[in-house]
């Protein structure tokens, strides 16, 4: 287990969400490969909080802790995300019965 | 080294596999299952690397609030039967999701990462393992007593947590992010307001 393998993980992790959210017509699919690039992020983020030496680290410790500390904002901004989120989607189904996003042509022309 | 190492291998396999099949399997219920799969192996990846208060934030949050969440949005849609189609730009996403990997790859590879030089380490160590808790000097002296420790962290060790470090040196972001939680509540409560 090294930075490498860690940062190469989590690429996949992304790479992996980042298709579903392109590629799939199902809204609750495309919600659900963002949260998979959150947790992408996140494993990236403490993983180099784990190897790599903040420059601060002569001064000051808590510069460790950093990549921690943008994880935990990450995953709270990714809760406020779903709720939102799942809010759209029912709106959406509401209004026009779908949540396929091949189907959701409102805005079109 | 060797067992966190095949914990890690393992970890992995489980990770990417259970993602393939969020984005790639046709009943949207088994897929949000896997996501919860994939959660979880995350919060593996979160004890594996020293950050254990987050491999619980990790549960309690991905693996048991948005999880459900999405559990009940795909009950309350009902059109599980259609299940996860692609659309039309199929290819060209495979493409540049490839493409975005192999870049990131590369430079995950090719990077000169300044790593910690082993004294250096080891003071990471204690200081992420003990997160939650503030290090005092006197009560962790024997953990602390660390060759190249010097006097300007030692002071600095005071306010070295996950807790202090949220009301002091982020204290706007926080803020922010309060703010943000609150406005998500109340834009959700709007949205889903019966008419």
């Amino acid at each position: 287990m090294s930075l490498e393998s860690v940062l190469i993980v989590a690429a996949v992790l992304f790479a992996i969400g980042l298709y579903g959210s392109l590629a799939r017509r199902n809204v609750l699919v495309v919600l659900m490969s963002i949260e998979l690039m959150f947790n992408a992020v996140n494993v990236t983020l403490v993983g180099l909080a784990r190897y790599v030496a903040p420059a601060a680290i002569q001064e000051d410790l808590g510069s460790l802790l950093t990549g921690q500390i943008f994880a935990i904002f990450i995953i709270t901004v990714a809760a406020a995300e779903i709720a939102l989120g799942l809010g759209i989607v029912f709106a959406m189904y509401r209004n026009s019965d779908t949540v396929d996003l091949a189907e959701a042509i409102e805005l079109k022309n | 080294m060797l067992f966190q190492d095949i914990v890690f291998w393992l970890l992995s396999v489980i990770a990417i596999g259970a993602a393939l099949g969020v984005v790639l399997i046709k009943d949207l219920f088994r897929a949000a299952l896997l996501l919860v799969l994939v959660f979880v192996a995350v919060a593996g990846f979160f004890v594996l690397l020293s950050a254990e208060f987050l491999a619980v934030v990790q549960v309690l949050i991905y693996a048991g609030a948005i999880s459900i969440l999405l559990i009940f949005a795909i009950m309350l849609t009902r059109n599980v039967e259609r299940g996860n189609l692609a659309n039309r730009l199929q290819i060209p996403a495979v493409v540049f999701s490839v493409m975005l990997l192999a870049v990131m790859i590369t430079v995950a590879l090719q990077t000169d990462w300044s790593r910690f030089s082993p004294g250096e380490e080891e003071v990471a160590n204690v200081v992420q393992t003990s997160a939650v808790k503030t290090l005092t000097a006197e009560k962790d002296a024997p953990k602390l007593a660390l060759p190249d420790i010097t006097a300007t962290q030692h002071e600095s060790l005071k306010s070295a947590g996950l807790a202090d470090l949220l009301v002091n040196d982020f204290v706007l972001p926080f803020e922010a992010v309060s703010l943000l939680l609150l406005a998500a509540v109340i834009g959700s409560l709007v949205l889903v307001r019966p008419r």
